[in-house]
């Protein structure tokens, strides 16, 4: 696939991932416009989780290059990383600070620390945990950690939305709220890569296989 | 502090003897404190994927890093610091030496928990990880151990610690300085 390099957006070039001994996968291209999503599918194992850890720069991929706007990722780490939001498999909660605590200290590091609170209370009611703002976040259940979660990138918003099976545990209201999330950010010319099992509806979306041949 | 308590019940009362190894036996104490602390610096944040989003967030690693190492040093080196006159006594070490004994304890313990972040860091993803932190990480407290009690018996026996203090020093800020990068570094690998 000839990749635009002028394009704005994310876009990928000839991704080869190692891990380990194992090729995960090789030869992965994409492009994604501001806007648009892209949607992860395939068998358990591979690849969608390491792709999503390569596109966030926490793995370094063994061939190819991720490019924003044209533009080697690489060469400005930090200006990358600050434009991107990452939620993978694992719920990133401290138990025993209360739920707006744990989002505070996101929200506080990504934005201003001073509009923290504001901006944690209205994340919380968008995900419909608001009247669980002071409990200890080890009461929560499965799916309220989930959105306590995604209640991070309500807080602290970023172009780039990196998800890895976002809605698993979530009920079907949840999973309305966060397909209604991602529409909005969408529409606002955010852009979203999606790893998920279910028939999620996102927007404007394109659907990369891995675990074919490329 | 409980293992320096057992040893006047281990070596016998003899003052001479105690106050002979009194400087060593509170620094060795002061080590495995530390030591026995390192493996949970790091590993929390990375079995809840904390340690992503840190590497991610627009803070440096090795702020990161060394505000760990502070939070160490704050529940293990700075309990032993205020506990050392007591433990002095038990051990019956001169007076002369307690005043060393502190100052060599305030610059040393700060370096054991920078040099042991490289060790935390290092095993963090490693389930067993405690056994190896201490292989990887003692070697490298020897000399703050050697220095630390060379200053504190030098004390004792009317001797100059200074030179024993600035080799503490010049330690310290060379910890400062490589330790929160190589943490760092190690962290990131640890991330793949």
């Amino acid at each position: 696939m000839v990749i635009d390099v002028s394009a704005r957006g994310l876009a990928a070039e000839t991704l080869d991932c190692v891990r380990g001994e194992r090729t995960v996968f090789t030869g992965v291209d994409f492009a994604v416009a501001p806007g648009s999503s892209l949607v992860l599918t395939g068998a358990n194992g591979s690849g969608k989780s390491s792709l999503l850890r390569l596109l966030a720069g926490l793995l370094n991929p063994a061939r190819g290059r991720i490019l924003w706007d044209g533009e080697n990722v690489a060469e400005d780490r930090a200006a990358y990383s600050a434009r991107l939001r990452y939620v993978g498999h694992q719920n990133v909660l401290k138990p025993a600070l209360s739920v707006t605590e744990n989002l505070a200290f996101w929200a506080g590091l990504h934005g201003d620390p001073r509009t923290a609170n504001r901006v944690v209370a209205a994340a919380l009611e968008r995900l419909g945990l608001g009247h669980l703002a002071e409990v200890p976040a080890q009461l929560l259940s499965a799916g309220q950690r989930r959105r306590l979660a995604l209640a991070r990138i309500a807080a602290a918003p970023a172009p780039l939305w990196l998800l890895d099976e976002p809605t698993v545990t979530l009920d079907r209201e949840s999973v309305a709220t966060v397909e209604a999330l991602m529409a909005d950010h969408c529409a606002g010319g955010g852009l979203i890569v999606v790893a998920t099992h279910i028939g999620l509806k996102v927007p404007n979306a394109a659907v990369l296989t891995l675990g074919e041949a490329a | 502090m409980l293992t320096i308590t057992l040893f006047p019940f281990g070596v016998g009362p003899d003052p001479n003897t105690l106050a002979r190894i009194a400087a060593g036996t509170i620094w060795v104490s002061a080590l495995l404190a530390s030591m026995l602390a390192l493996d949970r610096l790091f590993r929390a944040d990375h079995d809840d994927g904390s340690l992503d989003l840190l590497g991610l967030s627009p803070l440096p690693l090795e702020l990161v890093v060394l505000a760990k190492c502070l939070a160490h040093w704050l529940t293990t080196g700075l309990p032993l610091v205020v506990a050392a006159p007591v433990l002095a006594v038990l051990m019956n070490m001169n007076a002369e030496g307690f005043a060393t004994l502190i100052g060599a304890m305030l610059i040393g313990t700060p370096v054991l928990s920078l040099i042991g972040a490289i060790g935390a860091a290092l095993t963090v993803s490693l389930r067993r990880g405690g056994v190896l932190i201490s292989l990887l990480v003692l070697p490298l407290y020897i000399p703050v151990l050697i220095f630390g009690v060379g200053a504190v018996d030098a004390a004792v026996y009317g001797l100059d610690a200074q030179p024993h203090l600035m080799v503490l020093g010049a330690l310290l800020s060379a910890a400062i300085a490589l330790c929160p990068w190589a943490s760092a570094a190690a962290l990131r690998l640890s991330l793949e």
